[in-house]
């Protein structure tokens, strides 16, 4: 096994570790901004569909990375977004909405 | 040289994502940990667009510009579409793993490794499947397609060897990367084990599909990390994964169901009546009139909203009542089981938006204690999640899930449309109780004239 490999595979067992304790601790109340934001967080494969794009190597290559950007974009701008709206409708009882 | 720094970025990035979550854990510090999430993917894009490797902006400027174009109504889309939104951007996230997947392929090939090509074959398989898994999820939430299971015979059978033959594709892929031909059949039939693999499961289990879908478009990411060989994209798809596992897990325990029995169940057919138990039961049924002079002499309710409340839009309608009682200082509480709605916390959010204070939304551990306090339970398009027979009647589909001890209530109020069963196909004893008064109608019709009853009253 390469260094590489195994740096990453270190990587990413211990990344599953810290978002299971992580998201233990997240109040079922906000389940479902919860998910919508590990959905915007997804979206980080933003981070190859841009490299596939730019990078211009085959035609092919360029339109399945201009698809994948605009895919991805749409989760991250929807994503952030809806959570954020989502999160300013809970308050405290006697408290206006900030 | 502004290179060096480009890893620098995206450490800073996934550092941000784990705050993000963070924060996300107490309602104080959430919209914060929105903010964190905001800035690390910007942080991630802005390194990626620093790259060398990048010659031309052109199309990435048209994605970004098309991408943001599409993205912003979906996030103004109203919050009873939530689960059906989210159902969705799962599949654009799960497509664009899968679209990297297919382009790296192509480029790739013949000269890639064996590992790489491995990781490559996980992420185009998850990516596919989740991608067409999450538009079915999508029609049956939107009820475009039906939300009942659909089964045939020898179902599962099918299911397992399509997605063996998937796998052994993927491995032959893994091994000999220069077979070209397979590469189309391969992603061909992660894209059918995506529909097939909903097509059994009723929208009841959406909650649990959705976390686990959620999760596969995080593994899905998480692989194109290792195709990459960029961490940044395996931490953030394994916080993503282990996300929605918990999600689903969690989901699971609040049914008493397994993964196998949600995924492979097809629960909630329609149960065929039992020969025999035909005997006459009775339900007493009550008008607004009557339910809003016992809610007026009430010193605690509590409210058990469910799928019907967000399909009637009763939530802003629920709110006025909240208000009326409260003012009249009868306390009122709300009991959210797990599973109430069609994903996980839906409840939550429908009555934060219609203004209901978080503090009054009670978690079923928490609530259960003070139903024998509660003069009453007023269950506004909630079922299942309210049948005593889960707790004592072995042979009930539901056997064994916790539920809302609603049945220990003074007086139990069921506002529904008509005697029909719920999701899970079985008549729910609860309304046959004789502390058990039924109001027929539209949640939000009824709702509403229990207001303007109590309204009414109050002037006299």
């Amino acid at each position: 096994m390469s260094q590489d490999l195994e740096l990453s595979l270190y990587v990413f067992v211990l990344a599953t570790f810290l978002g299971f304790e992580l998201i233990r601790r997240v109040s079922p109340l906000l389940h479902t901004p919860l998910m919508s934001l590990t959905n915007a967080i997804s979206a980080i494969a933003v981070v190859g569909s841009i490299l596939v794009a730019g990078e211009q190597k085959s035609v092919l290559s360029t339109v399945l990375g201009t698809l994948a950007v605009t895919c991805s974009m749409i989760n991250i701008v929807g994503g952030y977004l809806i959570t954020y709206r989502m999160l300013r409708m809970f308050r405290k009882s006697g408290k206006e909405r900030s | 040289m502004i290179e060096p720094v480009i890893p620098l970025l995206y450490l800073a990035a996934a550092a941000s994502f784990v705050l993000a979550l963070k924060w996300l854990s107490s309602v104080t510090t959430a919209r914060r940990g929105v903010v964190i999430g905001v800035l690390g993917m910007a942080l991630a894009v802005c390194g990626t667009l620093l790259k060398p490797e990048i010659v031309s902006y052109r199309w990435i400027a048209v994605a970004f510009v098309l991408g943001s174009v599409i993205g912003v109504p979906m996030a103004m889309m109203p919050m009873t579409a939530v689960p059906q939104r989210t159902a969705l951007s799962h599949a654009f996230g799960a497509l664009a793993a899968a679209l990297v997947g297919t382009a790296e392929y192509y480029l790739q090939t013949p000269h890639i490794d064996r590992f790489t090509m491995s990781a490559l074959a996980l992420e185009v398989l998850l990516g596919f499947l989740t991608f067409t898994a999450s538009l079915m999820a999508f029609g049956k939430l939107q009820e475009i397609l039906p939300t009942r299971p659909i089964t045939y015979r020898n179902q599962n059978v099918v299911n397992v060897a399509l997605l063996g033959v998937a796998v052994a594709a993927g491995v032959y892929l893994a091994v000999r990367p220069e077979t070209a031909w397979l590469f189309p059949i391969f992603a061909a039939l992660a894209l059918v084990f995506g529909v097939l693999l909903i097509i059994p499961i009723g929208g009841a289990d959406m909650p649990t599909v959705i976390s686990l879908l959620n999760s596969y478009a995080g593994l899905s990411a998480a692989a194109m990390g290792f195709v990459l060989n960029n961490k940044l994209l395996i931490i953030a798809g394994a916080l993503d994964g282990s996300s929605g596992l918990i999600l689903s897990v969690i989901m699971c325990r609040a049914m008493n169901r397994s993964f196998t029995n949600v995924l492979f169940g097809a629960f909630g057919q329609v149960q065929p009546a039992v020969a025999g138990g035909a005997e006459e039961k009775t339900v007493r049924s009550a008008s607004a009139e009557d339910a809003a002079d016992i809610l007026r002499a009430a010193n605690l309710v509590i409210v058990v909203p469910g799928y019907g409340m967000a399909v009637a839009q009763a939530q802003h309608k629920v709110r006025e009542l909240y208000d009326i009682l409260t003012k009249a200082r009868v306390e009122v509480k709300f009991a959210i089981h797990p599973v109430a709605g069609r994903m996980p916390g839906h409840m939550n959010v429908l009555l934060a938006e219609a203004d209901i204070p978080y503090d009054k939304l009670m978690e079923m551990e928490m609530v259960n204690s003070e139903f024998p306090q509660a003069d009453v339970a007023l269950v506004i398009g909630a079922n299942d999640v309210t049948n005593p027979a889960a707790r004592h009647d072995r042979d009930s589909p539901i056997y064994g899930m916790p539920i809302l001890d609603v049945d220990k209530a003074r007086t139990i109020m069921v506002i529904k449309r008509s005697m029909n069963p719920g999701f899970a196909g079985i008549e729910n004893e609860l309304y046959y109780m004789d502390r058990t008064l039924m109001v027929f109608g539209d949640a939000k019709a009824v709702v509403g004239s229990i207001v303007k009853e109590l309204a009414g009253g109050a002037m006299h």
